[in-house]
């Protein structure tokens, strides 16, 4: 029978380091989905803080750390990667298992705000954007989550099947940006 | 054109699908009879001024909002999330 390994999203096609900026694929762990049910935010917020250590987060924020984080991601609607949620979760929330559905890129470097300046249409300079600020957004024409994880380092979220367009554009802004010296 | 999305901020229009005029929100009752049907199917306004349109905001957050908008001038007067009742 043959043997089927599991590829990552971007296996083959990252690292890459351009310039000042370096993309590189993250293994962010699980990924869930929490959906909280009607009334239930702050029971499942409650919950989130027994079981892993974060909030929920509000919009536009991230709570947690590396290993552990909640990213806000859209309404009534935030990702817990890394940890297996505990099952208690479920009495507040839907609960559902997107680990295999993104592509995780880390984006680093001095030039990270502007490559992303070229695709990304929210001002993501480091005085409106803090650590702990996310956005849904786009990235040139996908949707897109982009969360601050450093003082120069990001976390970008796109639909697994989009993980080779999204590798092509941040390619193309990188290499745009490095071209400016 | 940028529209202030409740939960997201101040985005550009680009982030946003168009549906219309928010008369979704209005559906008439089944047997409100074919005069109402037919107005909620088939008529719609086209004023030169104050319009109120159902928006979604496809590239961010997944909401659907109730964007008020002077046609004349482009104006966005109000954003509201249609799921929480905005008339
Ligand atoms: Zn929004």
């Amino acid at each position: 029978m043959a043997e089927l390994r599991a590829n990552s999203p971007c296996a083959g096609a990252l690292p890459l380091v351009i310039g000042s900026v370096m993309a590189r694929e993250e293994d962010l762990g699980v990924i869930t989905a929490l959906l909280p049910y009607r009334g239930r935010e702050t029971a499942l917020s409650e919950a989130l803080k027994a079981a892993h250590g974060m909030a929920f987060p509000a919009p536009n924020r991230a709570t947690g750390k590396v290993g552990a984080r909640a990213i806000w991601a859209g309404r009534d609607q935030a990702l817990l990667l890394g940890p297996v949620p505990d099952p208690a979760l479920c009495e507040h929330a839907a609960l559902s298992d997107q680990s295999d559905g993104w592509a995780a890129v880390r984006l680093e470097g001095a030039g990270a705000e502007a490559v992303l300046a070229r695709l990304v249409p929210v001002d993501l300079r480091a005085q409106v954007f803090k650590r702990g600020h996310t956005v849904r957004s786009q990235v040139q024409h996908m949707a897109g989550s982009i969360t601050r994880v450093g003082e120069r380092a990001f976390l970008i979220l796109v639909f697994r099947s989009m993980a080779a367009t999204l590798v092509h554009d941040l390619k193309t802004a990188m290499e745009a940006v490095a071209a400016r010296g | 054109m940028r529209i202030t999305c409740p939960l997201c901020g101040a985005r550009d229009r680009r982030e946003f699908y168009y549906r219309g005029a928010a008369l979704a929100l209005e559906r008439p009752a089944p047997d409100a009879g074919e005069q109402a049907w037919d107005d909620y199917l088939f008529l719609r306004e086209n004023p030169a001024g104050e319009t109120r349109d159902l928006w979604y905001h496809a590239n961010g957050c997944g909401a659907w909002l109730v964007v008020r908008r002077d046609t004349r001038s482009h104006a966005v007067l109000e954003v509201r999330l249609a799921g929480e009742g905005a008339q």
